[in-house]
């Protein structure tokens, strides 16, 4: 079992996370593919901490954790506010906007 | 196990700290202040955002680095800053009487910017990837809640959704960039990692991290392809904090894109210089394009900034003390020009409404023949007309381009500096050449925005006709 | 043996992860959320980062996905129109392709670049001796003060603006 195995791993979560949040319309969903790439970029720290013989990746996670928390709690106040105005959350129902 | 503190020297980060001390403080006075006095609070900021421009002109001219180079105080750093400290001030300037004639007068508002403020001087100053990661975050996430700040105006929490999803999304690429930049060199410190380049210059892990990265921030700095959340976040947003964000956001983003690759990755300049090349083509043409079809002023000045950041990654391209010196004297130019043209669409606005379309502005000259006049000054100032700090910004890029060998580059450039003339010019005739449009009847202007845009006039008439004093400072350079 | 648990978690959390993006209703994601972030919790104790696991646990399968759920369950906000509208048409296949092309490359150059070793002092050895806990704790508060002290500005400015966007308003 090598480094490279959990690096790999990370990529795929990575793309998926990415790709979720390209192909759905719903902030909630999107949300939860930018966390999911948030952990794919935790786990290549993890294991490049290891490889490196290091505490820095691990450090980085732990902050990391910090900034997710911090993000989700002001992303879903903004999802929330809105929704209560509009009564809805679909990207595409957001219409005053134009791209 | 023992521990062993790294250099705590605090003075180097001398200014980000009186800032957000100055925060910490708004925010306790908030809770005593009652309603009709929070503008005082504004008031405190903009005393705290003085302070903190003094630090930093008392740490000019003797660079030092702090906390196991993390944060260095370099004059490449403290030019950013100042710029950042005076955008800062004429935004709030701005926001005293914004906020009350939306209704969103509260505090929190100075707080918000304030503690942006201080991550966008950390993000300036910053000589490690995780500081410049968690600095991103502590000026995005105040901005996301600004931009959504307006609860009452549907498109303004629109504007917040978009702005964080895409802000959130570009950071995650961001973060990744920076894992792999780390598995490569074992560091994320900017020097160490030009260090280890050095030895290994055949990196693949690094290669790719770099290519993250550089996605991370051409979403910030709003380079094409990746720009298209601009104009929906900017028409959205209320107008003083889109003004604030246009120039405070770029500012601290390139600042920490300039030292990421210079600093970090020079070795591998022949490389990202072709790609970011091409991408500053993309970047000022689809701008200047995409701003020649635009009826809505906030939305031409959307794609108006999309443009400047493509003139300014010329210089990036450019490299070199010119192409760096060109790049911070354009930032100065560019913040003082763009707050004034924000700044005067919102002196005109009556109330909650907004001469948001260009017809709108029709006659304006004659019931306001100052305000128009002023207007007029920033829009020939951003199409780079001289002898204002606009062109003397895109002078000093063209030919550090040219210096170098990117001629080529230089031309496409000036040509696009032609394209944009028409749509710049459009207001103008707009305010001089027409009847005043019905429903739109004269009204006071308020002082201190008025009071901001004769502050940003004198700066970008004395930049242009006397750039000198602002070009020696711009030669400072990194501290490596 | 570590082949076996990597592989098995593995293949959650990639399980996991695609339910996230293809679920219709926002519940089951974020229940298949909770799958690969515990997936991933006990990737960290294989990486001998259990401190790292626990606050995973803690902080993201504890904290962050309930305030998710909370969210969900206060919007009710149901499914997706099925069919694809505008631009979502031929967003969607380059959205896979990009994933996919993503996937490839980072595969190609994984295949070809030996990881530079470390000769750290931080051997799993080592970590599993003083404990990782103690370990990232002496290194946040030493080398990596200022970040530390960045965050806890973070968590405040949320904190500032999670209220002002919920107050009630005047």
């Amino acid at each position: 079992m090598t480094v490279n195995h959990y690096i790999f791993l990370s990529a795929i979560l990575f793309s998926i996370g990415a790709v979720g949040v390209l192909i759905r319309r719903n902030p909630l969903i999107m949300f939860m593919g930018i966390e999911l790439m948030l952990n794919a970029a935790n786990l290549a720290f993890v294991a490049f901490s290891r490889q490196l013989q290091s505490i820095d990746g691990q450090v980085f996670v732990f902050l990391i954790l910090a900034v997710a928390a911090a993000e989700v709690a002001v992303g879903l106040a903004i999802i929330v506010a809105l929704f209560r105005t509009r009564q809805t959350v679909n990207v595409d129902d957001v219409n005053a906007l134009k791209g | 196990m023992s521990l062993s503190v790294p250099d705590l020297n605090f003075r180097v980060i001398a200014p980000a700290l009186i800032v957000a001390l100055t925060a910490l403080i708004v925010l306790l006075a908030e809770l005593v202040t009652p309603a009709p006095r929070k503008r005082w609070l504004g008031v405190l900021g903009l005393i705290g955002l003085l302070i903190a421009a003094g630090a930093t002109v008392g740490l000019w001219g003797a660079p030092a680095s702090a906390f196991g180079g993390m944060v260095v105080a370099d004059n490449f750093g403290l030019f950013l800053t100042l710029v950042i400290l005076l955008g800062a001030a004429l935004s709030i300037l701005l926001a005293l009487d914004f906020v009350r004639a939306h209704r969103v007068d509260q505090g929190e508002y100075y707080v918000l910017v304030l503690f942006a403020v201080v991550g966008m001087i950390l993000m300036a100053t910053a000589t490690d990837l995780i500081v410049i990661f968690l600095a991103l975050e502590l000026l995005s996430l105040p901005l996301y809640i600004l931009a959504a700040f307006k609860r009452a105006d549907a498109r303004s929490l629109e504007a917040g959704l978009k702005y964080f999803l895409l802000g959130a999304f570009s950071s995650a690429f961001f973060l990744y960039g920076i894992a792999f930049i780390f598995g490569g060199t074992g560091t994320t410190n900017l020097m160490k990692i030009a260090d280890a380049l050095a030895k290994n210059p055949r990196n693949d892990l690094l290669l790719v991290g770099a290519g993250l990265l550089l996605v991370g921030f051409a979403f910030k700095v709003a380079l094409v392809p990746f720009h298209w959340w601009t104009p929906d976040v900017y028409d959205g947003a209320p107008t003083a904090v889109t003004a604030f964000m246009s120039v405070g956001v770029k500012a601290a983003a390139f600042g920490a894109f300039f030292r990421a690759f210079l600093v970090a990755l020079p070795a591998f300049a022949f490389d990202w210089r072709i790609v970011l090349a091409a991408l500053a083509v993309l970047t000022m043409t689809l701008g200047n394009v995409a701003a020649l079809l635009q009826s809505n002023v906030k939305r031409m000045l959307a794609y108006s900034s999309i443009a400047h950041a493509g003139y300014i990654l010329i210089a990036l391209v450019a490299m070199g003390a010119s192409g760096l010196s060109s790049a911070l004297f354009y930032l100065l130019a560019y913040t003082l020009t763009n707050l004034g043209a924000f700044g005067a669409v919102i002196a005109l606005s009556d109330g909650e409404r907004e001469r948001l379309e260009i017809r709108d502005w029709g006659g304006a000259a004659r019931q306001y023949p100052f305000i128009a006049a002023m207007f007029a000054i920033f829009m020939l100032s951003l199409a780079g007309f001289p002898p204002l700090a606009g062109f003397t910004g895109k002078f000093l890029i063209f030919s550090a381009a040219v210096e170098t060998g990117w001629a080529w580059l230089a031309v496409i450039g000036v040509l696009n500096s032609l394209v944009s003339a028409y749509f710049y010019l459009r207001p103008i005739v707009q305010m001089y050449m027409s009847e005043p449009v019905p429903g739109w009847d004269r009204i006071r202007v308020a002082p201190l925005v008025a009071l901001a845009l004769v502050l940003a006039l004198i700066g970008v008439i004395a930049l242009g006709l006397y750039p000198t004093p602002a070009i020696v400072m711009a030669t400072g350079g990194f501290l490596r | 043996m570590e082949s076996i648990p990597f592989y098995f978690l593995a293949a959650l959390a990639v399980l996991a992860a695609l339910g996230v993006v293809v679920m219709r209703d926002p519940v089951y994601s974020a229940l298949a959320l909770a799958v690969v972030l515990t997936a991933l919790a006990g990737l960290y104790v294989l990486l001998s980062a259990p401190f790292l696991a626990a606050a995973q646990v803690m902080i993201y399968a504890g904290a962050i996905l309930i305030l998710f759920v909370f969210v969900i369950m206060l919007l009710s906000p149901g499914r997706e129109g099925d069919a694809p509208r505008g631009a979502l048409k031929w967003q969607r296949p380059l959205a896979v392709i990009f994933g996919g092309a993503l996937v490839a490359q980072l595969a190609l150059v994984l295949l070809m670049t030996i990881l530079p070793t470390g000769r750290g002092l931080y051997t799993p050895e080592y970590l599993a001796q003083i404990g990782s806990t103690q370990a990232v704790g002496a290194a946040l508060f030493t080398d990596y003060l200022l970040p530390f002290e960045i965050t806890s500005l973070l968590l405040l400015v949320a904190m500032v603006g999670v209220i002002v966007l919920a107050k009630k308003k005047s």
